[in-house]
């Protein structure tokens, strides 16, 4: 089975973000970047996949995507060495909105033809959780987001997922998009012959313009501010004075 | 403008989180002159219809083959009424069900598309939306470029909406169940662990992170406290992890984003994503053995201790009061 695992690179979570001076981005320079962490899930479940799906001569393939600029090439080795089998950069000038990285990926979708798209719910940067839907919905797949398990059964895979209700379980034929919902795995760590071997394996570039894809935006930043908190903590000595303060200065009990 | 909310509901009738988005989506028709319309679907949910014509007209797709609507149906109905009423602006509200199927209507109707939207503001003549970014570290105002425009409302930001306006009636929509799509089959639906109130509804939310050893403990302790409070319990991811809690309890930038009365923050460190899920709750409190967490320069209240000794001395005052 042939998996298409589109991926983004994000600033390291751990980094405080700061605002550049137009107050309409952020301050690159120095940040660290890795691979979205939802995108890790989906590569893992990715190999999984296709290590517990060969039969016969299909070796089954996993192919991870990128969009973005030179620089994307680290987060791809890191996606290779994990154990991807290749790679894909469409190299784009800026990062696209999410309306614009759907239409480059079903253009991708239409070369490769993969059976299976398994993708994070969410970036951790903008937190936009669009992607997979819009994709889905461009392609007329069907769509599992949130997922925390994927079986396969009798041609149909099986999704369950996480929702405000709790757990739901719905099915359908491939090809399908499915998005990674933070249980589905726990990611492995490159191993360093696995790091070595990476760096021979194939990153294929693509010009957006030459899959036929013009830009349209469709966001707009007007002004980022950063986060302050508002708040002066006051330090209580005990679990019971706690309680009084809650009850008698906010009223919250 | 005709702005066109999709409203959820369950059993009892409309959520919660559908009347927090009508807040937004009355705010938005206020700054550019529109008129609401509400969409209901599913299957005899005439209540739900009847509920909603309180709040304004009502769009309502009531068929069997809505019944458990997953997102390839959902999707194509909430396009199809847009088309329809010739919306400017559709708009529902930032649930798993209005990420997953308003996010999908979002890709057949052009992509312009805000999430978690906490507010709407007229800016030079644009209509722009603020919503966190980079794990709540910003907050960015944004405009979107596209006919229709898509928003789902980030409920805890936002008081539900109470009936009143320009109340409405109730229409029928259409809906040939044969051209409805069939790809994705709904199999089953769990419930939720334990009956305590949501953690997205609940007006006090008790909380538990790393401090917490195992599952028995955290119902024993954080269930145990918010039974006697009445609250419904949250969880940090690093239990989530650690298996410990269920993911629905997750708070913060990849769970859930929360604004109770009260949030009580019991051996959480404070991480800017899990301050994404609860810095905008009305008092917060935090609990920790560590004076230098970073909660606590997001707390109105602070106490430094032991939850193991501090939870057992507050169920059982909060017991004695009772």
């Amino acid at each position: 089975m042939k998996i298409l695992v589109p991926s983004k690179r994000v600033p390291d979570p751990d980094q405080r973000i700061r605002i550049a001076a137009s107050g309409h981005a952020i301050e690159k320079d120095d940040l660290p970047f890795v691979l979205n962490p939802f995108d890790a899930i989906s590569i893992e479940e990715a190999l999984r996949i296709r290590d517990e799906n060969r039969a016969g001569e299909d070796e089954g393939e996993v192919v991870v995507v990128g969009i973005g600029g030179a620089a994307y090439e680290k987060e791809l080795r890191t996606a290779m060495a994990m154990g991807a089998d290749r790679a894909l950069l469409v190299e784009c000038e800026t990062a696209p909105d999410p309306w614009n990285v759907a239409r480059i990926l079903q253009a991708v979708v239409e070369r490769e033809q993969p059976a299976l798209i398994l993708m994070g719910k969410q970036a951790v940067d903008d937190d936009s959780n669009q992607v997979g839907q819009f994709l889905a919905a461009l392609l007329d797949w069907p769509q599992a987001t949130f997922a925390s398990k994927i079986e396969f059964d009798a041609g149909r895979v099986r999704v369950t997922r996480e929702t405000d209700m709790g757990i739901e379980t719905v099915s359908m034929e491939l090809p399908a998009v499915i998005t990674a919902d933070l249980r589905l795995n726990e990611p492995r760590y490159a191993s360093l012959p696995a790091i070595m071997k990476a760096k021979r394996k194939p990153v294929d570039r693509i010009d957006c313009a030459d899959l036929g894809i013009a830009i349209e935006p469709r966001v707009r930043i007007l002004e980022m501010e950063p986060l302050v908190s508002k708040r002066t903590c006051v330090q209580v000595s005990s679990g019971t004075e706690l309680l009084a303060r809650l009850r008698d200065e906010v009223g919250v009990l | 403008m005709r702005i066109l909310v999709v409203l959820e509901h369950d059993e009892r009738g409309l959520r919660l989180a559908s009347r927090c988005a009508l807040t937004l989506a009355r705010e938005a028709a206020a700054c550019s002159d529109g008129e609401l319309e509400l969409l209901v679907m599913g299957y005899e949910i005439g209540f739900v219809a009847q509920e909603a014509a309180a709040y304004a007209p009502v769009y309502c797709a009531d068929l069997p083959g809505l019944q458990h609507c997953t997102a390839d149906r959902a999707a194509k109905v909430i396009a199809d009424a847009a088309r329809d009423c010739g919306a400017g602006l559709v708009m529902g509200a930032s649930t798993s069900w209005g990420k997953d199927c308003v996010g999908r209507a979002g890709g057949l109707l052009g992509g312009a598309m805000a999430t978690d939207v906490t507010a709407c503001a007229m800016r030079d003549g644009i209509l722009a939306w603020r919503r966190a970014m980079f794990a709540g570290g910003v907050g960015a105002w944004i405009a979107l470029e596209g006919d229709p425009l898509i928003v789902t409302a980030l409920p805890s930001a936002f008081d539900p909406a109470e009936p009143g306006g320009e109340a409405g009636e109730v229409t029928q929509m259409e809906v040939e169940e044969a051209t409805l799509p069939n790809q994705i089959r709904f199999e089953s639906a769990g419930t939720k662990s334990g009956g305590r109130p949501d953690v997205t509804e609940a007006a006090i939310v008790v909380s538990g992170g790393r401090a917490i050893r195992n599952s028995d403990d955290y119902e024993r302790l954080i269930g145990g406290l918010a039974d006697q409070m009445g609250a419904g319990t949250g969880s940090s991811r690093a239990l989530v992890d650690a298996g410990i809690t269920p993911n629905e309890l997750q708070v913060g930038q990849t769970g859930k984003i929360v604004a109770p009365d009260l949030y009580l923050a019991i051996g959480i460190s404070g991480a800017v994503q899990h301050l994404a899920g609860m810095k905008n709750s009305k008092v917060v409190a935090a609990i920790n053995s560590d004076p230098e967490a970073p909660i606590f320069e997001f707390a109105d209240y602070g106490l430094v201790g032991d939850a193991y000794e501090i939870i057992p001395e507050l169920i059982a005052t909060l017991s004695d009061d009772g």
